[in-house]
Formats: structure tokens, sequence, C-alpha cells
């Protein structure tokens, strides 16, 4: 991933109301980052997606919102990290239509498609790490 | 608990959805639905989301379950006042809900509820006799 | 890891003055910038090179030790921008820093060649990287101005008609790239809720061509419009444009498509529940008028 982390705010996700909360805070954070309205609401339903994915498939986790430069550009980062049963396979996962057992659907690759920049790390039993960034 | 209110127009139920909503809430919104559909024998469904900010794929699913549910209950659902930037964030997420209904607003959602409600009765020879309450 | 940094801190009087007699040597503005000003901003430059927090190290560009010097220089180079100084100018500035900067080094560390070699490496790679952060902040700026002065002119020359009561009409002129399409179709969205709008027809008479690309924003701007509760006409398909679409495999099949921008309104008015029928010649005054039903 490209650019140099400003600030952080860190987010516990442990229950829906959690998420909730992700994305009043998210949406803060890319108001003040002055992200169109159409752009905003790209970058909260990404957060709301994945945000999901970490509690319902991930057994919870935590959310780290990021203000980040990148020379010129800035932009915002959501990283999304649990410690769950991992992906077994990101490509299917990725793949608009597919549904796990706990129902990912459409949230990983549609949250792929709101965002610039895309990036997953997972390992089956020890967890998986999704960042996103949206640059203006 | 907290519940999304139902309101009742004569053969219609009415719902505004003005909070963002956590799935829990949205799972309870759609069991409510169901369970009044066929307790009152309701032909309508409108529901607002003009205060929608935020629809991700949960709430639209959950929005197309509904609509599924309602219909099998002989129910019309129309989800009316989607806002520009919430629509384009469905379409660039993959959801474009095909089997749901769709108007500018109350009004026109109404409308519709009205014209199609009273096409099927008069189609269907319905002669207007109900045995519920 | 250089210490020419510590150099830097300890003489930032010295290393000004020499920079700024530099400066009025080879690159001197006069017209566009005066005395004070130019002191006073290169005072800044040196000042915030010098308080980058301990352990900022000048072989690591990206640190975020060496934002607030990005910062600053980004807004100066805005500023040049605006005050008339070309993109080259702006980068001379930086790299004048240079000179000085040697001559201090070596002054300081002139002992020994293989530490003066890497302190004059480090010091040289840094300002180099200085120098086109500078320059592509200006070249930036500009890009805003044009892009900004682009979304006007769009704003212009795509207005959104409403021709009728909830119909609304948006007629396309020109070439449409991803970006204009984007801008141009959340505009008639917007349109669309506020005249409150059924029916949007999408004239694409004066569009030369289009690709994939503008297809697909085409499509999803329909389907985006249809979860509104509204429908989209596309009228004035050329056979040139019909005939690429075929042979791009673009589907239309849920889309309602007219060749003239009066079928599509003839079409929206139906479906709207109205008709257009001509009145008889009864010495009234108009030959027909649209009736609502």
């Amino acid at each position: 991933m490209t650019g140099t982390v400003i600030k952080t705010e860190e987010l516990p996700i442990k229950d829906s109301s959690d998420v909730v909360f992700v994305r009043q805070r998210v949406r803060v954070w890319a108001n003040s980052l002055k992200f169109s309205l159409v752009d905003q609401t790209k970058i909260v339903t990404a957060a709301s997606e994945l945000g999901r994915n970490t509690l319902e498939h991930g057994g919870g986790g935590a959310l780290e919102i990021a203000e980040t430069v990148d020379g010129i550009r800035r932009g915002i980062r959501l990283t999304f990290s649990d410690k769950g049963p991992g992906i077994e396979d990101v490509a299917l996962a990725l793949s608009d239509g597919y549904t796990s057992k706990q129902g990912m659907g459409l949230g990983l690759g549609g949250s792929k498609r709101l965002m610039n920049e895309f990036d997953i790390k997972t390992s089956l039993g020890e967890g998986t790490v999704v960042t996103v960034t949206r640059w203006k | 608990m907290e519940r999304i209110p139902i309101l009742r127009m004569g053969n219609f139920l009415l719902v505004t959805i003005q909070v963002d909503m956590h799935d829990k809430l949205a799972l309870t919104l759609q069991d409510d639905l169901t369970a009044k559909i066929a307790d009152v024998g309701a032909k309508g469904v409108l529901i607002d989301i003009s205060s929608l900010e935020i629809v991700d794929s949960f709430i639209g699913r959950t929005l197309a379950n509904i609509a599924s549910m309602a219909k099998v209950l002989d129910a019309e659902t129309v989800v009316v006042g989607m806002q520009p930037a919430v629509a384009i964030t469905l379409v660039e997420l993959g959801m474009s809900l095909p089997g749901i209904r769709t108007a500018l607003n109350v009004e026109s959602g109404m409308n519709y509820l009205q014209d199609t409600v009273v096409a099927y009765e008069s189609s269907e020879g319905y002669d207007g006799d109900s045995d519920q309450n | 890891m250089a210490n020419a940094l510590d150099v830097v801190r300890k003489n930032q009087e010295g290393l000004l003055n020499e920079w700024l007699n530099g400066i009025k040597t080879n690159l001197r503005r006069r017209d566009l910038i005066d005395e004070r000003e130019l002191k006073s901003q290169s005072a800044e430059v040196l000042s915030a090179l010098a308080s980058a927090p301990a352990g900022t190290s000048l072989e690591d560009f990206k640190s975020s030790g060496w934002q607030p010097l990005k910062e600053l220089l980004a807004s100066l180079s805005a500023s040049r921008a605006v005050q008339g100084f070309t993109p080259s100018e702006t980068a001379l500035f930086v790299l004048s820093l240079k000179s000085p900067l040697f001559k201090l080094i070596r002054e300081q560390k002139g002992n020994s060649a293989d530490q003066l070699y890497a302190e004059i490496v480090a010091v040289d790679d840094f300002v180099d990287k200085l120098a086109l952060h500078t320059t592509d902040s200006y070249i930036h700026g500009r890009d805003q101005v044009i892009s900004r002065q682009q979304e006007e002119m769009l704003e212009l020359s795509t207005p959104v008609v409403t021709l009728w009561d909830g119909i609304v009409a948006l007629p396309l002129i020109g070439t449409l790239d991803s970006a204009r399409t984007q801008v141009v179709m959340e505009s008639l969205l917007q349109a669309i809720v506020q005249t409150n709008s059924r029916f949007a027809i999408i004239d694409i008479t004066g569009v030369p061509t289009v690709d994939t690309l503008v297809a697909q924003h085409l499509l999803k701007t329909i389907t985006a419009a249809r979860l509104m509760g509204a429908e989209c006409i596309i009228s004035g398909i050329r056979p040139q444009i019909a005939q690429t679409i075929v042979h791009l495999g673009i589907n239309l099949q849920d889309v309602i498509t007219k060749a003239k921008l009066a079928d599509a309104f003839k079409l929206a008015l139906e479906r709207s529940g109205r008709t257009v029928t001509r009145v008889a010649k009864t010495g009234g005054p108009t030959p027909s008028t649209a009736r609502e039903q």
C-alpha cells in the first residue's frame, strides 16, 4: 500500500452496535477529509461491509481508521483485523454472489469496488487483515 | 427493545426507516412486518428509506427478503425515496435489487400500491368481501 | 545515517545567508517576489528542515517527520504558481539549497573522504526529492484549477431540462470520458430527485462515440435511477453507435432505447398517463394540446 499514515483511530468490533459506531466514525473522518457525498457514502458502505465480515466471519476484531498522504494526494485508510478462522479461498470469497456459511455475499468483492486500493492477508486458523484505501 | 414502528393505512402498511439500523434491528423489522402483514391481511407495504444515508448489502438483502415474504403473503412491496448517493453506491456494490418495486416518494409509492391492488381486485373478480376483521 | 541534519541545525543563520546569496545571483525574480518575502520563506523552509523530530533520517523521505516540510513546500509552491513563477523556477529554488549545504558539510567533515561522500550523496538525493515534490505540488495545484474549471463548464454545458411535469431530459454533447460521465450522471440523479421526475431521457445525439466504459456508466446510471424509482430512456442513438454497441457486446436488454428524442418523450408521456391529441379546428386558438388523463 502506498502512502504515509498521519493520524489514526482504533475501534473495537465486538457486536452489531459496534458496526453502527464504525459507520458513524468513518463518516466523520471521511467528511473531515472533505470527500464528496457520493465518495463518503461509498467509503462508509465499504466500512459497513468489512465491519460486518469482521464480526460475523472473524468472530470480532478491530478497525483502524487512518488519514494517509502520498505525495500530494490525501486519503482514508481502513484496516480491519480479526483472529478468526481465516479465509480458505480468497479468490472465491472475492467473487460476487459467493456466500459462505456465514454469508459474506457481496461484502468483500463489493468493498473492493467501492475503494481505490484493496489488500487482504489471511491465514487459516490465525485470522484476517483487510486494508482498503480511498484517495481524494 | 427498540423497534421500528409500522403504521397501518387501510389495506397498507407504512414503515419509515430513519435510524442507522444495526443488523438485529433490521431482522426484527423483517419479522415484525411479516407478522403484521399476515395479521391484518395487508395488501401492500410501503418502506420509506428517504432518510437512509447508507444502505449496505445486508440492508439490501433485508429489503429484498421483506418483498419476497410479502409477496408470498399476497402483498405488494414498494421501496421509496432512495437517495442518489445510496443508489450509486448500491449499483457499484453489485446490488440492483431486481425484484423490488421502487418509487420516488411516499406519494407516488402509495399511488402505485393503490393502482396495483385495485387492478388485482378487479381482475380477479374480487367481490369486496373480506372475512378478516 | 547522515548527520547532515545536525550540521543544518547548528548553522541555520549562515546557511540561510549563503542560500539567499545563491538565489540572488542566479534566480532572482525581483519582479515577482520581494527581498523580505524571499528571506522569510527561505527561513521557514530551513526551520522546517531543522525541526524534523529526532530520529528522522534524510534517507527516509517517506517518514512522517518530513510531513511539515513537505506541506510547507506544497503551499509555497502554490503561492509561487499564483505569483507567476514557472515550475522550473520553483524547483530551482529548492535545488539551489544544495550548493550552500555541500559547502557547509565539507567545512565540517572535510577530513574523511568516505564520510564526506556519504553525507553529500544523502543530501543530494534528499534535496532532489524535495524539488520533485515541490514540482508535483505545483502541477497538482494547477490540475485542480483546471478540473474545477472543467466542472463548471460541464455544469453549464449539460443542463438537465424539464420537458414536462415529471419528465426530464439530459442532452449530452461532445465526447464522453469516464470522469465526465460520472459527474454528469450524478447531476442527472440529483435533478430527478429535485424535480420529482419519474422519467429521464438521456439523449446522446451529440455524442460521437461510445466505448465500453461509457456504456457501463450509462447502464449504472439507469440502474441507479431505477433504484430511486425513475425510469431512463436513451434516445438519439445513431446507426454507428448502435453498431458499436452490438460489436462490443454491450447488453441493453433491460434498457428502453429510442432513435429520436421525440419518440422518447412520447413514450414518457404515455407511460405517465398522458396523450397528445389534435383538437379539431373549431376556431380554438391552439391546434394541439397535451391532455391529462
